[in-house]
């Protein structure tokens, strides 16, 4: 893995090979992601490229293979191994791909072939199934005296209703029809041909319990029927009916109960020689199938690959003569070897007798952008890609994330207990990587956690130190060092508050830091003292302490980013850069924003609530401790000031008088005079930035200019009838200033003008409201404090230990499941999820814009790899 | 515990790390990174540190505690030095 400080060097490289010899040698070279083809043929249809005919060949084999998967799927046969098992990809010679191929085509017709005789044998059953199933049914019927029945009530309807029956019936046999219907319909058919015969039908049916297979190959119930009528005509409506219901009636059925025996027999006996065929032949296409299953990974992996080759050599065209074969491709410079190596290799499986040749041309094209990353720096990346690819050779953010990121975001969520939750979970998926990718699970939201999970892990990690340090475990505090607050009362008159105080109220009292606080004992050692957690004013003592953090913070942040800013000026030896940009832009943050930072820190040394001289003044206390926000503005306002808190140099009756607004005095000596130099300084800063390189660039035009003019001469050219200007000696001047100052080609002073007032404009407002935006450090990590508080509250000793007795025993039981769910969702996958985005922000818009441009173009390689990955 | 031990000894166990830790990576394709990493971790995370230590090391206001709070820290953690009578 290359260094991620910068994107690798790339190199723009001409290949020239045998157009036999082509196909063998991008072959090996997709076995590595080492090169990114140019498509020399942009104006050429996909119809029209030069290898339409193979890829139209191969994506008839993928056709084929696609179908053979359809059924092989369809019979549950698993398919073994994956197609992207192994990592070898090597491409079968010709010979095994005609192979293939006429396999395939065999392959298809052969299942074709066994579907339609399948579906053939199918339905010839289920007709004996419905032929036996009428048989048997009709045996019961008859065994049942139906017939006898049904001609009785046949002469009793007659007899009712003597007109309406036609006079040229006769008074014969019974005839009868047989025939079977869905049950669904039986009820709907029975009536309709009792209407439709006029009341003289006789119908009688019996369910089938087995159902039958119908033509598409599900399974219905069907019903036996049978029709007692006289006549033809009566026939007649009832076929035209069962027509209508989709019955399907069984003319032939025999009359006596011997000629059904036999029939039955018979139907029995080709029935059982049907199943037998059935199976030999559902036996025969289970083989043949699983026998194409276990090659089915392989072939489609190959058929694939190929197809992926020849899109590549799509892209390469026939230099002049039409002999040889050129592509122009990107490669990173540190690759070119392995890739000169492969191409070798690859003109030497193929036999070619021409060695291929790789040259390195030069090129005014911004090559892309490539960092070579590896499983774990590459989400890190990834973030970074999400934002803009960066511009070639430019300062990579990524590995400064790496840790940053992580950083940040335990800022804003810092609890111990949340930050295990996530450790673990993020430990879970690291330690189970393999198994998790050979699962190739395709839920696109555990994709998402499962990419992420060694960012997962390292907040998790730094979330546990950040809990650490706020002392917060589930909104509650270890006291791990003992407090370094005291009570300093005295017991009578604590009791004497207890018992003046009164029922179902609350009395507070604040330790008075001078006596309560042990000042030779030091602050806790490690993170917030423990007596905050129990304190009603807790809040006014972190929000000032997470403040201050976040600023602190906040602009270490933005002046590195300042500093990366710098490196990437010199490597593009960019002098003015540096001078008309980076040193002002370096003044400004220092002479505000550092000062800011140095007057919070000179404000946690020296000032306490006794009363003492500080910087050679007199401090009455606490409240005349200088309140910094106001001071900055007065800063600015320049405003005048007392040098000083108190008046005069003594006493006045035991007490120090005191200036109004003490808090706003300077607090050393000089601040007023320091102040102004600083303000001055930073405005001053401001138009050499604005102007700074407009002015150069205007100078460079005229000495270019001034240069060009000795050296111009003009001459007559005799041939064309032309004067020509010749520019003498300017070459080499021009190529100079190709070093520095590369994108000034094509600008005007108005492009370069327009461009320095917006970078003045967007860095010293945003450096006012970056410095305020990163308070989210503060604001976010309040808000889970106390979202984890009321949890705590509300839930658990409201819900769960409020309760008492046996009762209490199960309230918990109860109430811890409602906690840790509400814990885990809420407070860890939607808090983890706000301050991961916020974390981002901070990261995209305050940090990289003091130094990122984002710019460039991805490098995007062809391998096998990723040709197979993207189909999946 | 006095100011200057803590102070003293987990800046230095930090700076242990962030200057000690680089020369312990293994040579390497990683080793950039993962000396990267290490310093950044050191500077973060003692300066996360000191800034907590520093805010409390001369606190402007005092926590507000209920008296039969005041009662128990009397009796689990002692009284200050100079107990006061209001």
């Amino acid at each position: 893995m290359g260094s991620l400080t910068r994107s690798e060097e790339m190199r723009f490289c001409q290949l020239i090979v045998e157009k036999d010899a082509a196909f063998n040698i991008v072959a090996e070279i997709g076995k590595q992601p080492y090169v990114q083809f140019k498509d020399l043929n942009p104006n050429v249809n996909s119809f029209q490229r030069t290898f339409v005919k193979d890829i139209r060949r191969f994506d008839e084999m993928e056709r084929k293979l696609r179908f053979l998967e359809g059924q092989i799927q369809k019979d549950e046969i698993n398919i073994p191994g994956k197609i992207e098992a192994s990592g070898e990809y090597n491409i079968l010679p010709t010979s095994e791909l005609n192979q293939l191929e006429s396999t395939l085509v065999d392959l298809e017709k052969d299942v074709i072939n066994m579907n339609g005789s399948d579906s053939q044998l199918k339905s010839n059953y289920n007709d004996l199934l419905e032929w036996d199933a009428v048989l048997d049914k009709t045996d019961e019927f008859f065994q049942g005296g139906v017939d006898d029945q049904a001609q009785e009530e046949l002469e009793n309807i007659e007899d009712d209703a003597g007109e309406l029956v036609p006079r040229g019936t006769n008074k014969g046999p019974v005839n009868y029809i047989v025939g079977i219907i869905q049950r669904e319909r039986l009820s709907g058919f029975e009536r309709v041909l009792w209407r439709a015969c006029h009341h003289t039908a006789y119908v009688r049916s019996s369910d089938i319990e087995q159902p039958l297979e119908d033509a598409n190959g599900e399974k219905v119930h069907k019903s036996v029927f049978i029709v007692f009528l006289k006549g033809d005509r009566m026939r007649s409506i009832v076929e035209k009916v069962s027509d209508g219901f989709k019955a399907k009636l069984f003319k032939n059925c025999p009359k006596t109960f011997k000629e059904r025996q036999s029939a039955r027999n018979d139907v029995r006996a080709r029935i059982q020689d049907l199943q037998t065929v059935l199976g030999q032949t559902r036996e025969h296409r289970f083989r043949v199938l699983q026998a194409a299953a276990n090659n089915q990974n392989q072939w489609i992996k190959q058929v694939r690959m190929i197809k992926s080759v020849y899109h590549m050599l799509n892209l390469f065209t026939f230099d002049g003569i039409g002999r040889f074969f050129v592509g122009e491709c990107w490669i990173p410079l540190k690759h070119v070897e392995a890739v000169r190596q492969a191409i070798e290799i690859g003109a030497e499986k193929s036999g070619s007798s021409v060695k291929p040749v790789l040259n390195i041309l030069e090129t005014s094209v911004t090559p892309p952008t490539y960092n070579e990353t590896n499983k774990f720096t590459a989400v890190f990346q990834g973030i970074v890609d999400s934002y803009g690819i960066a511009t070639y050779r430019e300062l990579n953010p990524a590995p400064y994330t790496i840790i940053s990121f992580p950083f940040l975001f335990s800022c804003m969520f810092g609890d111990l207990g949340h930050g295990v939750i996530m450790f673990m979970a993020g430990l879970w998926f690291v330690l189970r990587e393999k198994n998790l990718i050979a699962r190739n699970i395709k839920d696109e939201i555990f994709t998402m956690f499962f990419g992420g999970r060694y960012i997962i892990l390292l907040m998790g990690l730094f979330s546990i130190y950040a809990g650490f340090i706020y002392n917060d475990l589930f909104a509650k505090s270890f006291n791990i060092f003992g407090t370094s607050w005291r009570n300093p009362y005295n017991m009578s008159e604590i009791e004497g508050w207890i018992s003046g105080t009164a029922e179902g109220k609350e009395m507070l009292v604040e330790l008075a830091p001078e006596k309560s606080y042990q000042h030779s004992m030091g602050p806790y050692p490690y993170g917030v003292d423990p007596i905050w957690n129990i304190a009603e004013n807790k809040l006014n003592f972190l929000n000032s302490m997470k403040m201050k953090l976040s600023v602190i913070l906040g602009i270490t942040q933005m002046t590195f980013g300042v500093i990366l800013s710098f490196f990437n000026f010199r490597h593009n030896h960019s002098k003015i850069d540096i001078f008309t940009v980076f040193i002002p832009q370096m003044l400004f943050m220092f002479s505000i924003f550092v000062y800011l930072c140095v007057q919070i820190i000179l404000k946690w040394l020296f000032f306490w609530t006794v009363e003492e001289t500080i910087f050679g003044q007199v401090y009455p206390g606490s409240h005349c401790a200088p309140s910094l926000l106001i001071g900055l503005i007065n800063m600015f306002m320049m405003k005048d000031r007392s040098p000083g808190f108190v008046v005069g140099t003594e006493k006045e009756n035991g007490v120090w008088k005191e200036v109004d607004g003490c808090y706003l005095s300077q607090w050393y000596p000089g601040q007023g005079s320091i102040e102004m130099v600083l303000v001055i300084i930073a405005v001053l800063c401001i138009p050499i930035m604005l102007f700074g390189k407009p002015i150069a660039f205007i100078l460079e035009q005229k000495k270019k200019a001034k240069e060009s003019q000795g050296n111009v001469s003009v001459r007559a050219n005799v041939v064309s009838d032309n004067s020509e200007i010749i520019i003498n000696g300017g070459s080499k001047k021009e190529e100079h200033k190709e070093e520095h100052g590369g994108d000034h080609h094509g600008e005007s002073f108005g492009d370069v003008m327009v461009h320095q007032s917006i970078h003045t404009i967007e860095y010293v407002l945003g450096c006012v409201s970056h410095t305020a935006s990163y308070l989210r450090l503060w604001a976010l990590s309040l808000a889970h404090a106390q979202l984890s508080e009321v949890l705590w509250h509300m839930v658990f000793v409201t819900g769960g230990l409020g309760v008492s007795g046996t009762l209490g025993f199960i309230a918990v039981f109860v109430v811890f499941f409602i906690f840790f769910v509400l814990t885990i969702s809420i407070l860890v996958l939607m808090e983890g999820l706000s301050a991961f985005l916020h974390a981002l922000r901070l990261h995209w818009v305050e940090f990289q814009s003091k130094f990122y441009l984002g710019l460039g173009y991805p490098f995007v390689p062809f391998s096998f790899k990723t040709a197979l990955q993207d189909v999946e | 515990m006095g100011i200057v031990i803590p102070l003293v000894s987990v800046s230095a166990f930090w700076a242990i790390i962030g200057f000690g830790g680089p020369w312990l990576v293994p040579k390497g394709p990683n080793r950039g990174i993962v000396q990267l990493m290490i310093v950044m971790t050191a500077v973060c995370c003692w300066m996360f540190w000191i800034m907590v230590y520093l805010h409390q090391l001369n606190p402007l206001i005092g926590p507000q505690i209920n008296v039969k709070t005041i009662r128990w820290i009397s009796q689990q953690w002692g009284n200050s030095k100079d107990v006061v009578s209001n």
